[in-house]
């Protein structure tokens, strides 16, 4: 069958003083052309189950199937894009979004078409050859895009990618970002821990629970699109999926801090003489 | 000036311990006019640039085995390490008892001497490759060979170019060394015919010429690699 299977995913780290369990039984089915976000406090194991589609790391029991194949290793038929950027700084902007076509040994002449075509699409063209640490982390993020579309993969994974960035850049690139996907119909699976962009972005909602990692819940949402930030209707979903993680957040709170840390759960906040609105 | 003060006025040095500088400049002159300090360049630089490459060969093979191997990596590390704080002038003995008193002794002095510098610099080089690049690079496709030549080599290339800067200078102490015992021409052999024949002005002619070609060769070669280099990377903007 077509698209990405999760089946029963384990992952645990060996340490000397304690295993660590991070994700159980992790089973996903992701549809072709499917926009999916992987949502969950952190620590949940959500970074690491990319990690494991990517075939960056392996998983401990379970297998990834794509396209009815089994995953083995990292390869470019699952681009990556990180939360930072990972561009060379001894290349330029071109020479880094021509990389991985370098790679599979694509011809010098086809390989700056593409990736201008690619750098046209990210808006960058003004910038080809300018050096790395000359762009801003906006930028870069765009020209790691742009590096990652080249690869002309059929998923793409995206690790929290825009959460370093300020947050009027990160509006621009969610926008883009839902441009680009339904011009390239893209599988893309992205992991975030902010509840937002992820409605704003998927289709479906998984949110992940912690300690150990586990698919706690499977949201749809079907909007309209293009969405915008400030849509009402995302609010909805937001409170629904906000309610499902604060559990979470809570637990994994609890499991860090020290033994007598409780959430406050007063109804109002009052001052420190308890006259609410007296003296009004 | 100061030179003046000290050597004519007060007479706390006396001018056999320390040249006039017109005295040095003079024998300078001479020196470059007979030839002598062009034929000592020549062979000097012959010497330093084959011994370099021989320890720059030994030096990256040495380093990349190391990072390939953890076994050699416990075992060899401390050892060249150690290595390479002995002073390379100690392996004259062997050199001169393993290849006798000629050019090849010289030739494998500099090469020792340089050699465990440009092999640690290179580990370390590419033990601090950021592992993000590396995930990146296996994400589109890279690996193996390739993803040595396209990613480990760039990415290290700050550290190693430290490391051969480096060890251009310990084959260039040595060879100086391996010159004054044991060579018939080159700068290090000028030097000690001065010495020899107590003209204080004529070794201090040739190390100034030392000093100068050193100059000139960081500055013409590894100066520019490294300022290229560190703009590249965006580290020149402090």
């Amino acid at each position: 069958m077509l698209g990405l299977i999760i089946e029963n995913v384990d992952k645990t780290f060996i340490s000397q003083n304690n295993n660590l369990h991070v994700l159980f039984g992790i089973n996903l089915k992701i549809e072709k052309g499917e926009f999916i976000c992987i949502l969950g406090p952190s620590g949940c194991g959500k970074s690491t189950l990319l990690n494991i589609i990517a075939g960056l790391e392996d998983a401990t029991d379970g297998k990834v199937l794509l396209n009815s194949r089994e995953v083995r290793g990292a390869g470019p038929d699952r681009a990556v894009m990180f939360q930072e950027s990972a561009l060379f700084p001894w290349l330029n902007v071109i020479d880094n979004v021509e990389f991985g076509m370098k790679m599979a040994g694509v011809l010098k002449e086809e390989r700056s078409k593409k990736a201008l075509k690619y750098l046209k699409m990210v808006h960058l063209t003004k910038f080809k050859n300018s050096l790395i640490h000359e762009l801003s982390g906006g930028m870069k993020q765009r020209v790691a895009l742009a590096r990652a579309l080249t690869l002309d993969s059929e998923i793409l994974l995206m690790d929290e990618p825009f959460a370093a960035l300020d947050s009027q850049t990160k509006n621009i690139l969610q926008l883009e970002l839902q441009q680009i996907w339904l011009e390239t119909q893209k599988t893309i699976i992205f992991v975030t821990h902010n509840v937002e962009e992820a409605v704003l972005l998927a289709d479906r909602v998984i949110v992940m629970s912690a300690n150990p990692g586990k698919v706690k819940k499977d949201f749809r949402v079907q909007l309209a699109r293009p969405r915008q930030q400030e849509s009402l209707d995302l609010t909805y979903i937001v409170a629904d999926i906000v309610k499902e993680l604060k559990e979470e957040v809570e637990k994994v709170a609890k499991a860090e801090y020290d033994s007598d840390w409780n959430i406050k759960k007063a109804p109002v906040l009052s001052d420190i003489n308890n006259n609410m609105g007296i003296g009004l | 000036m100061a030179y003046k003060i000290f050597v004519d006025l007060f007479s706390i040095w006396k001018p056999y311990t320390f040249p006039s500088p017109l005295a040095v400049i003079k024998t300078l002159i001479d020196l470059v006019a007979d030839n002598t300090l062009g034929i000592a360049i020549v062979a000097s630089i012959k010497r330093i640039i084959v011994g370099y490459v021989i320890s720059l060969a030994i030096g990256i093979v040495v380093g990349l085995t190391i990072v390939r191997s953890k076994y050699l990596d416990e075992n060899l590390s401390a050892l060249i390490l150690g290595l390479q704080t002995l002073p390379s002038i100690c392996w004259l003995p062997f050199a001169i008892l393993w290849f006798g008193l000629n050019e090849s002794a010289i030739l494998f002095v500099i090469a020792v001497g340089s050699t465990f510098a440009i092999a640690i610099s290179i580990e370390s080089g590419i033990k601090n490759v950021n592992p993000l690049y590396l995930r990146a690079a296996r994400t589109m496709g890279a690996h193996g060979l390739k993803i040595y030549w396209n990613v480990i080599i760039p990415a290290s290339l700050p550290s190693v170019i430290s490391g051969m800067k480096q060890g251009w200078s310990f084959a260039w102490r040595a060879l100086m060394a391996g010159e004054m015992l044991s060579a018939t021409k080159g700068l290090g052999q000028v030097l000690m015919v001065g010495r020899d024949l107590a003209d204080i002005s004529q070794v201090m002619a040739v190390m100034i010429v030392i000093i100068i070609l050193g100059l000139v060769v960081d500055k013409l070669i590894f100066g520019r690699i490294e300022t290229n280099v560190r703009h590249r990377w965006g580290l020149d903007r402090a």
